[in-house]
Formats: C-alpha cells, structure tokens, sequence
C-alpha cells in the first residue's frame, strides 16, 4: 500500500503576529517532485522552513512516513531523532551554497562527511563514494583535495547537492537552488538535477519563483500568494491552463520573455 | 596546621562538592560532568583543575609524585609539589611505584600504573570538538546524540592532505564505546597506556569548569580509520642516557649546529633503568 | 656526557627571592604604605575589589602592592583569596535609590528631582600634566551643599518607567544563581550574564562596549543615570530572622536607556542595559551596561550579528584571570608535546621528499 511520504496539515506561521504562511495543506507522494512558486514574501520560504523543522509552525502538524513505515508527526520526534533524520533520510539544498558546505574543508570531505557521521570508517570507501559522487555532479577527479572556496558558484552548488545525496535521502528540500547563478549555469545545474531526480527516484520539494525551474523539474506545482496556497495541480495543467489571475499574471509575465 | 589554611587548601564544602563531580564522572566515563571549579593560588591555565581533583581525593596517608612534561623537576611540577607539601604536608616522593596519587601536565609515566593508584591529569581545553565547534551549547548536543562524524571530518583531512592522520598530541579517543574525549596534551603515543589502566585517571579542567574520569579497566580506544589505524611515535634511536627503546624521547639540543639528543622524558623511568633498578 | 638541567626548585626561588628585591625598589626610598594606595590609588582599589568580586579596600591596596600595581594580578590575589574565605550566606539586594550620593548625573535630562551632581570626576579637566603637584601644599578642603545630602533622590529610569516610555526592570522570576558557586552553562540567564560582565575584564568590556557604538550591534544608547555613592548592605542571619545592617559599600550604578523598536504586541518603549561595580569604577559600570543591552539580543528579538551580542563569545572571554591565567600558561613547558610535532613534521616532510625524488627519477 502506498501511502504519502509526507503531508502538511494546515500549517501556519505567524512572525511577530503578522501571517507569513497559512493552513497550507498538501500530500507529497514517493518519488514527487512538488515545486512551491510564488513571488518573495509569499511565504513560501516559511513553508519550506516549517517543513523541514528549522522553524516549528504556530499551528498545523507534518506527518513524515519514516523507513520503518511508521508515521509520525515530525514535531513528536525527539531531537535526536530528527537531527538522524536530516542527516540521512532528508537532504537540504541551500540557495547559498556557503550555508550548506562546509566552506573550511576539503570537498572531499564535505562529501565524506554524511558517511562518516553514519558510522563508515573506512577512509579508502569514504574516497571511493566522495569520487563518484563529485563525477555524478560532474567535478573533476582532481578537484576532491580542494577547498570549495576555490570553487565557482556553479560547482559549489553542484557539490551541495553531492553532498546531500550521498547517504540515498528519501526527500529533498531544495530552497532556489539556481537562484544565485548565472543563467547558463543554471540551464546545466537543472539538466543535472532533473537527471539525478528520475535516476535516484527521489522526492523532492522546491521552493522557486522561477516557473521555468518549475516546469523543468517538478510534477507537481502549488502556487502562494500572501502566506495562501492560491492553486494546485499538475505542472503541466497549472501552467498550460492557469485558473487564478494571479497565477496567470505569472504564467505571462514568464512567457512574454 | 601551620599554614592557616584547611588540609590540601580547599574547605571541606568545596571538596565535597568536587567529589561529587568525581562520583559522577566515575559513573559515566568519558563524560564532561561540569563543577563550580574555584580560584586558587596558581594561575589558570597552570594545573588549577588537577590541583583541585587532587586536593578532593588527598589524605594525610597519601604519597604524592607531581610531574610535567613527564619530569618532576620541571618548573610548575616543582611548584605544585611544593604547593601541596606546604597546604597538606603530605609525603612527597619522585618514585612513580611509590606514589599513591600522581599528578600530571602531559605524560603518562612509562611504568604501568598499579590498581592503588590514581592519575590526576592537568586539562587545558576538555572539549575534543571544541576546535571544529567552538560553541558549548552545540557540543554538548553532540555529545548527548553521539554525533561525532565531524572528528573523523578531520581525520580524514588529514589523510587527504598528508597521507596521515596528523594529530599527535591530544589525540581524541572514545571511551567505553561511548563518550568521545580529550585525553588532555598527552603525546598520542600515551593513548595505549589510558586503555584498560589498572589505576583511576582523573581529568580536571578549572577555567572551563569540568571534571571526567576514566575508571579502572574501562576501554579507551583512539579514533582512526580501518584502514589508517592509530599509530603511535617511534624514535630511531634508544635513550641517550638509559639506553632505553620504546620510551617517550625529548630532543635536546646540544649546539648550533644541529647537534642533538634524544632523552627519556619519563625522567623517574630514565634514573631507575641507569641505576640497573627493575623499572618495570 | 650531557646532564638533564636540574634544581628547578633552586632557581624558582632565587626567583622569587629576586622578584621580592624588585618589587621593594630603592630601599633608600621608604616603602609605600597600605593607606597611601587605598587612599591615594583608590580608583585602581576600586577596579581590583570590583574585579576580584570582594569588597576590601584594605585587602585590595595589599594585593596591589604585592602586585607591583599590576592590577590584574592584583585581582588574581584577591580572587584566590576570597576561594578561602568562608560563606556565611546572601546579603539581602542593596536599594541604590536609598543611595547616600556623591555623583549623579543623566545624559538624558537636563533637569530633574535631585538635580546633576557632578561630585568628584576627572569629566571636563584638561588633561595638562601637573608638574611639581607633590610639592605643593594641602589644599583647603572642598566645602560641600549641606543642602545637597538630604535631597530625595529619586532613579531616572523610575521617572520616566511611571509614564510606560521604559520597560520595567525584570523582576528575578526566582532566586538567582550564583556564578561563583555554580559553573556557567549557555543559554545564561541574565542574572549569570550580570554577574560574569561585573566580574568581567574592564578593557574588554570597554572595547566591547565601544564596539556597539560603532555599528557591531548598535543600540542607541543615552546614559540614563550614573550614580556614585554609599549604599548600605543588610543581611538575615538564620538565627534572628530578620535584617540587620552591617555596614555600607561604595558602588557606582550605571543604566543605560536603549532604543526599541516595538512589536506588534508590545507598543515601541525603551529599553535597559545595566550597569554596577564597587567604588567609583564609571568606565566599566558604563560598558557594561552596554554589553548588558547587547547581549539581550534574543530576548528582545533582534538580529545577532555583532560579538557583543554574543552571549557565550563574550562570557567565555570576559574574565581577565582566566584569560591571562591561559595566555601566559604558553610559558609553560610544551617540550613532549612539541617534540610530537616535530617528529611529525619530519615524516611528514621526508615523506613528501620522497616523493619528490621518485617524481624526478
């Protein structure tokens, strides 16, 4: 039987009581990819954040579908529990690379250290995975002993994604993943990312205000405005055929470029 | 007492409230048990938490060997030696078999320590994650959740860039397969001497107020990778005065030409070999 | 035959034997007297009891003499000395609004009940040398307002706290915990906060203090009241079960009023950083208060982004006993551990000649 992986019951949260996202309701499914658009202050870093426990909602609750097949609601689960989550069943992807790398060690190590914090303790393994995984993103063998502050922007990102999928996360959260970069960066950071997303059948949530982000990698799209989901449905259907004003505002505003 | 001072300096309160600390971190080894750790007379930095363990477990029957750098003349061993003498006039000896408690600034003494022994270590910075972490509230949920990929993060660095592991003094260790500590600046190559001691080792930190402990006989493994094991430092040659091999050397520079020796640090262990004693 | 350097007991106290002979000075010249640094240094007395967390003028003009007039030392004395001294119990909270003042002043009003006492001060002298000032004669004594003493003296924060403009001064929800009995531990609450920047290293407040004047967690401050005075100190002994007097101690109180930007439950009011130290220390009072205000960041909910507002940067690095105790335990032996490192560095660099040389053949 399948069940959802993850679903969002009516999540709220307020900032010093002014509403930054409200009863946002949705089911993500195994190997879905859900795209959160909308413009800056929509709320939809908030819901992002919520979700993924880095801040806890005012009301609502996150019900996960844990490996064991249990289902719990991410607020019951102790801090260690959740900090075992992240570390190997979730993966974050940060718009700023710097927030999820850590920047004073080698990439190498920044890849090894996910497999290392699960118990490998076997350097000439560690160094097997981290260089696979560099050529999975498309980094030169040679670069591993390098620090990724010698790194361009683009394959500082791409590491971060290494980074993360190396321990086989069940789901990503991917915060604006192109947004720093230049536009002909981001068109090969997308093509890697949509490969990786079919090969590894992973289930991903991304928050972007890019709609070509959107339709490039995700199945399925909700649409904020003002802190409210506005509209759901497929990425196609959202996008061919959008049914709020607001929705269409953006849908053209995309196409007239 | 002639020294206007309670025996061993400390009042008895505050003994008692560091042999608490004690009990606790006898009962989770490896564990950083915080104390309200006192001023006393020395400066931080020199000795104070050892100082105040030693104070806490000190009896009037009790004989004390104080050393630095593994030699008991060295100028802070000297002083502490001389700090105890005056505050509880307890007997004072340079023998290592000979002492019931022996403090320490950075060597386990060579000869292997008896079950009616205890070891006070000087601890400067207690905390093994403190350079990869520099805040209390975060290692301190490390700690709790056992999550220590980042050590071996650096272990691995260190092979990267030098093809070994790199840390050869303070050399993290885990203890009872559980707390992952600082074994105080202790060269790696006393790591083995922690693991399965006969003897008590006490570790006290007094400017970062904390107490651990490793108790008789309890596991003390080195962090390594399986196919990096920890090893330990090796001298080419034997003591230049002993004749020893296998000991802690310290080079000794002769002249400005390069000339050197190689010494036992273990200054006690170093005599008895010379006089033809048993030095175990 | 090399011989390991020995009598390390002997040259430690030739040395001090030695820095007994230096610290004297000209014995030609008479030696200075207790009374004359209590009454004559009495600024650095007030720093070294402040410091050292133990009101005795005596004791501190001794240690500061012992000390050489190295005022960290001097508080180091008196810290190891107060580890000895026993406990008999908690003096019930000094009332500084009963304060007997000597100074009072309030960068915020020009005018207000009590009036600006300005009292003994070095504000407003120029900084000229006085050449030849120990030749010369007694002054006549200052002539003090009678009227002056028995002024009411009301706090400036209270004037202004009785219009809402100001938060009140937080109640201590339940009895402080005491630092010097229990070690730190992060989050700190502020009443450890208060006690370890009292306690705290007067230049590093000061830098810090200053820091948040210039941009690192700035805070709008305006010296609300400075006062320096008299207060006297009560305290319960079990067996009575109620207050008696016994004795009184100088302080200087510093609260600082701060900018707030407001919530939208709580409508904009200021705030308070606070300030406190034995006898006349205003600098530090004043930093503090700063770095008091700065490091109640999170609770007022603004960004934390300067060192200031950093609760366990600036508590691990405030008092000057540990952090000199540390800094100078550089001079201590390292040989074993240096020795580990230079073998290390020896393999590690004809390792990498080795493979130099393989490399060229």
């Amino acid at each position: 039987m399948t069940r959802p992986l993850l679903a969002a019951d009516n999540i709220t949260r307020l900032y010093d009581g002014r509403v930054a996202c409200e009863r946002v309701s949705f089911e993500l499914w195994p190997g879905e990819v859900l795209a959160v658009v909308g413009e800056s202050g929509s709320g939809k870093t908030t819901l992002l954040k919520c979700l993924s426990m880095q801040v806890a909602p005012t009301a609502g609750r996150v019900l996960y579908s844990l490996r064991d097949g249990r289902t719990v609601a991410l607020a019951d689960l102790s801090e260690a529990e959740r900090r075992f989550l992240m570390r190997t069943d979730w993966g974050f992807v940060h718009q700023d690379p710097r927030e999820g790398l850590r920047m004073g060690v080698s990439a190498g190590a920044n890849v090894g250290e996910r497999l290392m914090a699960v118990g490998e303790r076997h350097y000439g393994r560690i160094r097997g995975t981290a260089l696979d995984w560099l050529a999975r993103v498309e980094i030169a063998e040679d670069r591993i002993d390098d620090s990724p502050r010698h790194y361009s922007g683009g394959m500082r990102q791409r590491l971060q994604i290494a980074r993360n999928l190396v321990t086989a996360p069940r789901l990503v959260f991917m915060d604006e993943p192109t947004g720093g970069l230049d536009v002909s960066v981001q068109a090969r950071l997308l093509d890697l990312l949509r490969g990786l997303v079919r090969t590894l059948g992973l289930s991903v949530i991304i928050v972007t205000h890019d709609l070509a982000v959107a339709r490039l990698l995700s199945t399925r799209i909700l649409v904020m405005q003002q802190g409210k989901v506005i509209e759901t449905g497929l990425t196609d259907q959202v996008l061919e055929d959008p049914q709020a004003p607001y929705t269409q505002l953006l849908v053209s505003s995309v196409l007239q470029v | 007492m002639t020294t206007g001072y309670n025996f061993a300096y400390l009042n008895e309160q505050t003994k008692r409230m560091i042999r608490r600390a004690l009990l606790k971190a006898v009962a989770i080894p490896g564990y950083q048990v915080p104390f309200a750790s006192r001023e006393m007379p020395m400066p931080y930095g020199w000795g104070t938490g050892g100082v105040q363990v030693t104070a806490s477990i000190l009896t009037p029957e009790d004989t004390l060997k104080v050393i630095d750098q593994g030699a008991d003349d060295t100028t802070n061993a000297v002083s502490i030696r001389k700090f105890f003498k005056r505050t509880a006039e307890v007997a004072t000896t340079e023998e290592t078999a000979k002492a019931s408690i022996i403090q320490t600034r950075h060597r386990i003494p060579e000869a292997p320590l008896r079950e009616d022994q205890i070891l006070v270590f000087q601890v400067p910075i207690p905390e093994p994650l403190r350079f990869l972490e520099p805040r209390e509230t975060e290692t301190r949920k490390m700690h709790a959740l056992e999550e220590y990929g980042i050590m071996h993060v650096k272990l691995y660095e260190d092979i990267a860039r030098h093809g070994h592991i790199a840390t050869s003094y303070a050399y993290p260790a885990k203890v009872n397969g559980r707390y992952v500590f600082d074994p105080s600046p202790i060269p790696k190559f006393d790591n083995p001497k922690l693991d399965s001691c006969a003897a008590l080792q006490l570790f006290g930190a007094g400017r970062e107020k904390r107490i651990y402990a490793v108790p008789p006989y309890t596991q003390v493994k080195s962090l390594d990778f399986e196919d990096h094991p920890f090893t330990i430092q090796k001298w080419d040659e034997p003591c230049a005065l002993c004749g020893a091999r296998g000991t802690y050397l310290d080079e000794i520079i002769l002249d400005d030409r390069g000339k050197r020796m190689f010494v036992c640090s273990d200054t006690d262990h170093c005599r008895k070999a010379r006089s033809g004693e048993e030095a175990a | 035959m090399y011989v390991a350097v020995k009598g390390g007991e002997k040259a430690i106290d030739a040395a001090h034997r030695l820095l007994k002979e230096e610290r004297r000075g000209d014995p030609a010249i008479p030696e200075i007297t207790v009374e004359q640094i209590g009454g004559q240094l009495s600024l650095a007395v007030d720093r070294v009891m402040t410091e050292g967390s133990l009101y005795d003028r005596e004791l501190a003009a001794i240690a500061i003499r012992q000390a050489r007039g190295d005022l960290i030392e001097a508080i180091f004395l008196i810290r190891a000395s107060r580890t000895t001294l026993p406990r008999f119990g908690y003096s019930t909270p000094i009332e500084t609004s009963e304060m007997l003042v000597r100074r009072r002043i309030s960068a915020a009003f020009k005018d207000m009940p009590g009036g600006q006492i300005l009292g003994p001060t070095f504000d407003y002298t120029h900084r000229l040398l006085e050449f030849g000032a120990e030749t010369q004669a007694a002054e006549a004594p200052v002539a003090m307002a009678p009227a002056d003493i028995d002024r009411a003296m009301p706090r400036v924060l209270d004037l202004i706290g009785a219009e809402g403009l100001i938060e009140p001064a937080s109640a201590q929800p339940s009895e402080p915990q005491d630092l010097t009995r229990e070690p730190l531990s992060f989050p700190a609450g502020r009443d450890l906060r208060l006690q370890s920047l009292v306690r705290g290293d007067e230049g590093f407040l000061l830098a810090l203090g200053y820091s948040t004047q210039r941009g690192y967690g700035r805070s709008h401050p305006f010296a609300g009241e400075i006062r320096y005075g008299e207060v006297s100190v009560s305290f319960v002994p079990e067996e009575l079960g109620f207050e008696i007097e016994i004795g009184s101690i100088d302080i200087t109180e510093c609260e600082m009023i701060n900018q707030f930007k407001g919530s939208a439950e709580v409508p904009p009011q200021f705030t308070r950083g606070y300030g406190l130290s034995f006898g006349q220390c205003e600098r530090k009072a004043m930093s503090m208060a700063l770095v008091d205000r700065a490091l109640r960041a999170a609770e007022l909910d603004e960004e934390q982004t300067a060192p200031a507002q950093d609760e366990e940067f600036v508590l691990s690095h405030a008092d000057n006993v540990q952090a000199t105790g540390f800094v100078e335990h550089l001079k201590l032996p390292h040989y074993v551990d240096f020795q580990a490192e230079l073998e290390l560095l020896r393999r590690l660099r004809r390792e990498a000649q080795g493979l130099h040389q393989e490399a060229a053949e």
